[in-house]
């Protein structure tokens, strides 16, 4: 039995359905990301973890407990929100404490676990500051310390980074994987990052207007969007999803993409379920790490098929080099290396990893291939 | 088209700067004037006064005035000067403003924090509190008054006034708690504290701007409120308005201007000081919130 389970949740504000039949499980230890674009339904779900929100319909178990008719503070959760919510009239080391004072814990001992805290979070110079004397990746790091002092069965984060400058966001980031990899709770984390989601989860849920759209691994979620939307999603720069017509070809079949000006371009693929629709209009999907120079391509990869495109833009990026071109009406990026040295509009190969390619069915947007 | 070059746009500033001195100066004094007037009248003899020039600075300066309008100018039938409606008017202020600002504060709590079906027509019938005019209540809160038996008494008095100030203050305090984050509540339930721990522990420490605006606006109104005071008080709990009124407005004897003056002014003081004093922590408390960002 999972950890945290989530049972065909349902919540409706009025007629609004905001969450449409929800099911997920996550193990003790594990660290779920909900991720999906603004008014998806994953903060609604996380406020319905934490209580904060009634449920219309459905169940919610932590550690085998149905906690669906809990008030928040007995469903032994803590939650870091995203503006923080530090009380303003209170000390930094009042705030982390407010909780057990609630509970009622004797003075020594709170204090005792005040300072543990705070040690491991590195703010012990900051408890008697006011929160407004604070900056934002120390009220960031309060914010944690109030919810690790209550040592929960289940952390709750809403987008706890957004609110961070850029370097900042990547340094909380790699410390909250830290934590979670010492502590070994289950955490559930919302976030409309998906880098954030790659990085700290351990099972991600894409969410979509209150639907699940795919829920796995993040390699799963990666190299296999079930749908068009997941890998539009995930990624970044995201997903080419070009328009293509699929052509039996001998013992494979080819995915044929229109070119402005030029013949159609031919990429073989060795993909069997991919003969089944022959013929057919599809949405071809390649990463841009699958697009790239024929020396920079993956030695590994079996299916490489090399062709010669014309450049439209090139975009260094110190690391790599985004190399612009347009297949089937729609712009593709390549991802090259960067001491390529590659001039807008002139024709050089392509390598087409093609054992990435993923396809989509145009109309129901389901992956089919 | 004219270049101003920098020499002249000095020169027009300064004399705009100038004129707008001038104009402020002139409101200054014309707005002072009444409270020179008073301040001057009341510290000199009658004698003085009936010269005729009340602009004049006293010549005799004497603070018989002062003293007579608080312990010995006849008000009514009785000699008493104004200092027992003074304490009157104490008396029913401070509970009066102090609970209708906590109403006022709990009814903007609940009313931001802990939505209910059909808050919206709730607090749209207490602005309608706003907009009624006293005149037309009187009759029927003098009915419910006897039924409660607290007609013409101070507690009566503070319950007509923490009534018609709910509608002010609840706007004030919705207004405020309305921009409150709801993060805040939500972490607070989270850590298991209840509906009042959140109020008294999270909400109020956090809303000092607001109450020293709602007990300014609050004070102001109750202590100067006349209808009110002469509708449902009785000799012994008259309000200090009441008293003044009386005082000045005798019929018989020896009209003593000096002594109305002094106690115009001694009526006047409290909320001039209540002005002064929590005006200046306004002021602090809107820059400190304004730079915590």
């Amino acid at each position: 039995m999972a950890f945290l389970e989530i049972n065909n949740l349902h919540k409706r504000f009025g007629a609004v359905d905001v969450l449409k039949g929800i099911n997920l499980q996550v193990d003790e230890g594990g660290f779920l990301v909900l991720v999906g674009p603004s008014g998806c339904g994953k903060s609604t779900l996380l406020n319905t973890i934490a209580g904060l929100e009634t449920i219309s319909e459905g169940e919610i178990r932590i550690n085998g407990r149905a906690v669906n008719d809990l008030h928040p503070s007995q469903r032994d959760i803590a939650m870091v929100f995203q503006s923080y919510a530090l009380y303003p009239n209170m000390s930094v080391g009042q705030n982390i404490a407010f909780g057990m004072e609630m509970r009622g814990v004797p003075k020594a001992e709170r204090d005792k676990a005040v300072a543990e805290v705070a040690k491991t979070l590195q703010i012990s110079h900051l408890l008697d500051r006011k929160p407004s004397q604070l900056s934002g990746g120390q009220r960031q790091r309060v914010a944690m310390g109030r919810a690790l002092v209550r040592n929960p069965q289940v952390f709750l984060f809403d987008e706890p980074l957004s609110n961070l400058d850029a370097k900042l966001r990547v340094d909380m980031r790699t410390e909250i994987k830290r934590l979670h990899q010492s502590m070994k709770t289950t955490i559930v984390y919302v976030t409309h990052d998906q880098i954030e989601a790659m990085t700290l989860a351990t099972k991600i849920a894409v969410l979509k207007d209150g639907l699940l759209q795919q829920f796995g691994t993040p390699h799963e979620i990666y190299n296999n969007p079930a749908n068009l939307f997941v890998a539009d999603f995930m990624g970044s720069p995201a997903m080419n999803l070009i328009p293509a017509k699929i052509e039996a070809n001998g013992a494979g079949c080819a995915v044929v993409l229109a070119r402005d000006g030029n013949p159609p371009l031919h990429l073989r693929a060795a993909n069997e379920a991919l003969r089944a629709h022959a013929g057919q209009e599809v949405i071809f999907g390649l990463r841009p790490e699958a697009i790239t120079d024929e020396s920079g391509a993956d030695r590994m990869a079996g299916g490489v098929v090399k062709a010669d495109c014309q450049v439209e833009v090139v975009e260094p990026a110190g690391a790599d080099t985004y190399v612009v071109t347009r297949l089937g009406g729609r712009e593709v990026i390549g991802r090259m290396r960067s001491d390529m040295q590659v001039a807008p509009h002139s024709t050089v190969p392509f390598a087409f990893n093609m054992d990435k390619a993923v396809f989509f069915d145009p109309k129901s947007e389901r992956r089919i291939a | 088209m004219s270049q101003a070059t920098p020499e002249t746009a000095v020169r027009t500033s300064l004399l705009v700067r100038a004129l707008i001195y001038a104009v402020l100066l002139i409101f200054a004094v014309y707005y002072l004037l009444p409270l020179f007037v008073m301040l001057v009248n009341s510290v000199k003899p009658l004698d003085e006064i009936r010269q005729g020039n009340m602009l004049a600075l006293p010549q005799v300066f004497t603070l018989d005035p002062w003293r007579s309008a608080w312990s010995t100018a006849q008000i009514g039938v009785q000699p008493t000067g104004l200092r027992p409606y003074f304490i009157n008017s104490v008396l029913m202020v401070i509970p009066a403003v102090a609970i209708s600002t906590l109403l006022g504060a709990m009814n903007g709590y609940v009313l931001t924090k802990w939505r209910f079906r059909g808050d919206g027509i709730v607090f749209g019938l207490l602005l309608f509190a706003c907009f009624i005019p006293f005149q037309i209540v009187l009759i029927p809160m003098a009915r419910i008054l006897g039924l409660l038996g607290l007609a013409g008494s101070t507690p009566g008095l503070v319950l007509v006034h923490v009534i018609y100030g709910l509608g002010f203050t609840t706007l004030f305090f919705r207004n405020y708690y309305d921009a409150f984050p709801t993060e805040l509540i939500r972490a607070a339930q989270i850590d298991g504290a209840g509906f009042f721990r959140i109020f008294w522990r999270i909400l109020l420490p956090s809303s000092g701007p607001i109450i020293v605006v709602t007990v300014i606006w609050q004070f102001t109104n109750i202590w100067n409120d006349f209808l009110f005071g002469a509708s449902f008080a009785d000799v012994d709990s008259q309000p200090v308005t009441i008293a003044l009124n009386n005082l000045v407005s005798s019929s018989t004897g020896v009209k003593e201007y000096n002594v109305h003056f002094a106690g115009a002014v001694l009526a006047a003081l409290p909320t001039l000081i209540v002005y002064i004093v929590s005006g200046r922590y306004f002021v602090r408390g809107l820059m400190a919130g304004a730079v915590k960002g």
